[in-house]
């Protein structure tokens, strides 16, 4: 496959393509003279990562590289079991502080376009409560700016978690481990 | 009219989700507004004081202590985030 590097040319290309070809809600932001393109849902129902998938590749002939990650709630937390857990999130601010977490990885990697979907409201283990997925010419720049992405949004955008166990309810605690996690990417 | 929420936990501790107040004239960073809160005593000197690991935003974007705060302002006050 011929390397081929990303310009806001090939972006404007992609973004025309994609307009006339797909009818998914993605939408075009104009961002330091670069075209950036981007997914955020904030939703209570689940999601189909597959048809996800589909719709952000569609038509998109620059794409070489896909990369998920799928957030799912355990049945345990700290040593406690869990029989349920509510997110609650700010609305308006949460968007905007994913929104502004990918433009950074697109400001660090080779992007095409990213897509972020989180739940909130009552979920059960096992069930899905996050979707990211960033599409790349290569697969380094996929992976990367993924677990960035992943990594950023667990300590900057608002949302809180309570668990509900046999003992009752509980706040769950932010984790340091989650803060370095962020951290190494500086 | 400066907007306040709180979130989470401090949502419930509080016992109110949003409230709107008239900022008094030596109040001007997101820090006197704190300042402001916590000298209401009981449940919001417990869990807004200082050594609290409290988050805050400012229209809608995360800010620290000497933030301005001024009329029309949306300040948010939250635990630290635990998404994801």
């Amino acid at each position: 496959m011929k390397r081929q590097a990303l310009t806001a040319e090939d972006a404007e290309n992609a973004e025309e393509q994609r307009r006339q070809e797909s009818n998914h809600d993605s939408r075009l932001t104009t961002h330091d003279s670069r075209i950036t393109l981007m997914t955020v849902r904030i939703q209570t129902s689940d999601f189909d990562v597959s048809t996800e998938i589909t719709a952000l590749r569609r038509n998109n002939p620059k794409i070489g590289a896909v990369a998920s990650f799928i957030g799912v709630v355990r049945d345990v937390n700290d040593g406690g079991a869990v029989a349920e857990m509510t997110l609650e999130h700010y609305p308006g601010m949460t968007e905007k502080a994913i929104e502004e977490i990918i433009d950074q990885a697109k400001g660090r990697w080779q992007v095409l376009d990213a897509l972020v979907i989180h739940r909130v409201g009552t979920l059960k283990p096992t069930d899905p409560i996050v979707l990211v997925v960033v599409t790349s010419g290569h697969r380094g720049d996929a992976f990367a700016a993924c677990e960035f992405i992943m990594d950023y949004l667990k300590t900057r955008a608002p949302f809180w978690k309570k668990e509900q166990s046999g003992q009752g309810a509980r706040w769950v605690e932010a984790r340091a481990t989650d803060d370095v996690a962020a951290e190494r990417w500086r | 009219m400066v907007t306040i929420l709180y979130f989470a936990r401090l949502r419930e501790s509080l016992g109110k989700g949003s409230e709107q107040i008239t900022l008094p004239a030596d109040v001007r960073d997101l820090e006197g507004l704190r300042a402001l809160l916590v000298s209401r005593g009981g449940a919001w000197e417990q869990e807004l004081a200082p050594s609290k690991p409290v988050r805050a935003a400012v229209n809608q974007a995360m800010a620290v202590g000497d933030m301005p705060v001024a009329d029309g302002d949306e300040v948010a006050f939250f635990p630290p985030v635990t998404g994801g």
